[in-house]
């Protein structure tokens, strides 16, 4: 007989495990399926590892320009080697809290890769569980190559993140292609520990989902540290030899060849839906690939429900753990707050930061909304200038007849925290009133949030 | 895990509804969506639609009784489950003075069994106010502050009943601005179906007893309510003329004559047309009364007053100035149609900027009718008859019909109201002056 729990979820990463502990504070029996570390890419081999790069590469930068502040550090040495293992020490620590947390919440993991059955049931191995209330997946996705120009991830030479946050040292040239998060940020990695970096985007401007000022901001940064960077660029071909690849790129309707010991390939991902069983049950998937879900995140099978990135668009952590949340109260037969997926914020971890929420200027003006640009650059700002962090600008997008807050954009040392303000005001409606009346600590970052807000109402005061 | 079924506020200004017919039967099982019950609104029927699948169980409020907004009237369990069968659920009946408060204050807390487990306040039921205190988000306030919409009446489905953009956006029959990417988790929409009708008027026969206490319907309560902060506080006067309707009449008979079986054009419709018209060429009658402000507007949405069973409702034909005959023809008999099933939706009934109220029908030569605010005015409509009128200096017969303009002073003065209603009179007079 099949060992039986209320809910069973297939897949322990951001999404899953947050599932699976709101599960168990609402009683009912949970089960964790994961084949591999609990707390998945994003853990392991995505968020987390990466951001202790980052701060790595930052203070390699701090170091560099310390004697400006009055520090001397003498010449300035890096090692590649020594930053991952550290980064492997954080997600070690990281994935063991989130054991953890499994234990301290009474949730069952079940070490295996996990194929969907009918009638609620999942089967690991030659074992069966059966799920009384829900099967929920939350399977994550990969990165996925481009075995279609000659680029098929090697491991060696053309590789991933994956392999990428397990490199011993810095290669000496490195082409990235893609410039969403994960290309900024590896090329921001990279090149604080001293290697050549090439960042090709196919899309007009990097950063393509972001606000044109920001691409902008951060295209003039990069330019300026000496990574080259070359949008609105095709590859056209990839030769990967022994030791370096070759690539063909088309660029401004010229064909010019790249070399690099290594290319690093940060071009979407692909969600993990295959061999786990989805058409036996009767789980359709739309046409991009994604499970199709209703809006109480079920599948069209009855039964089982899908969240995080196999669920569907932004492929975001946060999202995931919030869908986790939603998930498990909605079986539990709760009324939760309904997601508002146009309040994701989105955050891109290189220097200077690069975080958003809602819309864009673009979008604003597609849909034909009257608006109106608020903006505050962080060279006016007193505390920036003290840290030298003067680079990058708050953007408030103000809805011209109600004060909305349309969207947001942030450039500039942490960015990524500065952002929740904003979204903590979307999220209750608050107009841009409320934002400029709550009184802002001086000197600080966040205080270009509140004058932002103030020159979309055309009262700036420090500018 | 059990599921309480609450009344919900199934229009914006309810605050408590009459349990018009169970659906469902203690026992029976619900799927999320079904329809459990008929509940009778101040404005209408309306579904009660069950949110959670299961098996409804402690039935707590029997057809014809009435319980306020917030109150569980029956809970929707899990087959089997033990579900504690204590009163928790005994509902308040109206009529105690500021029931709806008090009940909701005391609104039952559910001990021990499987109900303990599923707590919170489902954001339906929530009360869009607390004493003294305004539930709605900052933009919520500015959006209604603009659309003239009171935010007391409308019920908020943000966190613990807040009032949210989108709450408006439907209250106000406004299209959903383009910023808000669609939420999951709406509830389903009722579904539409017969109407069921109670008769709650008394009845034309002697009954016994000296005499027969009938209790308000929800309606009755609104246009108490609603009326009683028009005549008393707005500065009402008022206006008649008599409009010849002999040309009218004339251009009516051949139009239906030329359209035969493809429709009928009625009075009433040249009336609202004419109406409208006339409106937009006197704007400073087309307006709202704002407390701070006044609100010229300049589309024409005119409410028309109908009789329903036990009360009256205003239904709303938008842009009514720039609509055909036809057209305004078959939406106001559409709408009467909805009005009289009672299955009009919010948006139908708000919105109006001016309104005409037609009693012709009724042989009423001529009456004043009360300004539904925040309009400025409305017209009172009396028959069409024929009366010995001088003409060309001869005593003749022609049909006559009278119009009395109800006026808010704070908006529009003696002379305002005077023009418009004489270009009203010319065009109905002379309905080709409705091309000029």
């Amino acid at each position: 007989m099949a060992s039986q729990f209320d809910v069973i979820i297939l897949g322990g990463g951001p999404a899953g495990y947050v599932a699976a502990i709101r599960s168990a504070q609402l009683g009912m029996t949970t089960a964790v399926i994961e084949r591999d570390k609990l707390g998945g890419v994003c853990v392991n081999i995505g968020c987390i590892p990466t951001k202790a790069l980052l701060h790595s590469a930052y203070i390699a930068k701090l170091v560099r320009e310390a004697k400006e502040f009055g520090v001397e550090a003498g010449s300035v040495k890096t090692d590649y080697g020594v930053a991952m293992q550290r980064s492997r020490r954080v997600s070690d620590q990281n994935s063991k809290g989130v054991e953890f947390l499994m234990k301290k919440n009474k949730v069952t993991v079940v070490k295996g890769s996990g194929v969907l059955q009918p009638g609620r049931r999942v089967k690991v191995g030659s074992d069966t569980y059966e799920a009384r209330t829900a099967v929920i997946i939350a399977t994550g996705s990969r990165v996925k190559g481009l075995p279609q120009i000659g680029l098929e991830i090697n491991k060696t030479t053309v590789i991933s993140s994956d392999e990428a946050l397990f490199l011993e040292k810095a290669p000496a040239t490195l082409a990235i292609i893609g410039a969403g998060a994960v290309g900024m940020e590896f090329a921001d990695i990279f090149s604080a520990f001293g290697t050549t970096v090439t960042l090709i985007e196919a899309l007009p401007r990097i950063l393509p989902l972001e606000d044109v000022e920001a691409s902008d901001a951060l295209a003039k940064s990069y330019k300026k540290r000496g990574i080259e960077v070359i949008a609105g660029a095709k590859v056209k071909k990839g030769t990967p030899a022994k030791d370096k690849v070759t690539l063909e790129v088309e660029t401004d309707g010229a064909t010019r060849k790249i070399e690099a010991a290594a290319v690093l390939m940060a071009a979407g991902r692909a969600v993990n839906v295959e061999d786990i069983g989805l058409a036996e049950c009767g789980v359709q998937v739309t046409e991009r690939g994604f499970i199709k879900v209703d809006p109480g995140l079920q599948t069209t099978a009855p039964g089982y429900y899908a969240i995080g990135d196999v669920a569907g668009p932004p492929m975001l952590a946060h999202k995931g753990m919030r869908e986790g949340v939603t998930v498990t109260e909605l079986i539990a037969g709760k009324k939760p707050h309904a997601i508002r997926y146009d309040n994701v914020p989105s955050v891109t971890y290189c220097h200077p930061e690069v975080a958003s929420i809602g819309l864009t200027e673009d979008q604003c003006k597609e849909r034909k909304l009257e608006y109106v640009a608020g903006r505050f650059p962080f060279s006016a700002n007193g505390r920036a200038r003290g840290t030298g962090e003067t680079e990058g600008f708050v953007k408030i997008l103000r809805d011209k007849k109600y004060g909305e807050i349309l969207g947001a954009h942030i450039v500039g040392g942490h960015a990524s925290e500065i952002i929740h303000e904003l979204a903590v005001a979307r999220e209750n409606e608050y107009t841009v009133e409320e934002v400029e009346l709550a009184i802002h600590a001086h000197p600080t970052m966040s205080e270009a949030v509140a004058q932002a807000a103030l020159d979309s109402l055309g009262r700036v005061v420090d500018m | 895990m059990a599921t309480k079924v609450f009344m919900e506020a199934l229009s914006p200004t309810m605050e408590e509804g009459r349990l018009v017919k169970w659906h469902k039967r203690e026992g029976e099982v619900v799927k999320a969506g079904e329809t459990l019950a008929e509940v009778e609104t101040d404005k209408a029927i309306m579904d009660l639609v069950a949110r959670a699948d299961g098996v409804l169980r402690q039935v707590a409020v029997t057809e014809g009784q009435t319980v306020p907004v917030g109150n569980v009237v029956a809970v929707i369990a899990a087959p089997g489950e033990n579900v504690d069968t204590s009163p928790a659920v005994a509902p308040v009946v109206s009529g105690s003075g500021g029931g709806r408060r008090e009940a909701l204050k005391d609104s039952p807390t559910v001990a021990g069994g499987g109900i303990a487990r599923s707590a919170p306040t489902p954001v339906v039921a929530a009360p869009a106010a607390e004493a003294g205190r305004l539930r709605a988000s900052p933009l919520a306030k500015r959006i209604a502050k603009e659309a003239g919409v009171d935010l007391q009446l409308v019920t908020g489905s943000g966190p613990g009943g807040r009032v949210v953009k989108r709450d408006l956006e439907s209250a106000a029959g406004r299209a959903p601005a383009p910023a808000s990417v669609p939420t999951a988790l709406a509830p389903s929409p009722a579904t539409g179906r017969e109407s069921f009708r109670v008769s709650r008027l008394p009845s034309p026969e002697r009954a016994e007893g000296a005499y027969q206490d009938v209790p308000l319907t929800q309606i009755r309560k609104t246009i108490a309510k609603r009326l009683a902060t028009s005549l008393g506080p707005i500065p009402h006067f008022f206006l008649t003329t008599e409009v010849d309707m002999e040309r009218a009449a004339e251009a009516r008979d051949a139009l239906n004559r030329q359209l035969g079986d493809r429709g009928k054009v009625s009075f009433n419709d040249v009336i609202v047309k004419a109406t409208a018209l006339a409106l937009t060429k006197h704007r400073a009658c087309n307006a709202w009364f704002q407390d701070d402000h006044i609100r010229y507007w300049n589309e024409v949405h005119i409410g028309m007053a109908v009789a329903v069973e036990d009360g009256l409702i205003t239904p709303v034909i938008r842009h009514a100035d720039l609509k055909a005959l036809l057209e305004i023809g078959g939406e106001a008999r559409d709408l009467a149609e909805k009005a009289r099933n009672r299955r009009l939706q919010p948006s139908e009934y708000t919105g109006a900027t001016f309104s005409v109220s037609n009693l012709g029908m009724f042989e009423i030569d001529q009456f004043t009718a009360v300004i539904n605010p925040p309009e400025a005015g409305i017209i009172a409509v009396g028959s069409i008859a024929p009366k010995p009128v001088v003409w060309d200096g001869q005593v003749v017969p022609r049909r006559r019909m009278r119009v009395t303009m109800s006026c808010d002073h704070r908006v529009i003065d003696g002379a305002t109201g005077a023009a418009f209603l004489k270009t009203l009179k010319e065009m109905l007079e002379n309905p080709l002056a409705m091309l000029l």
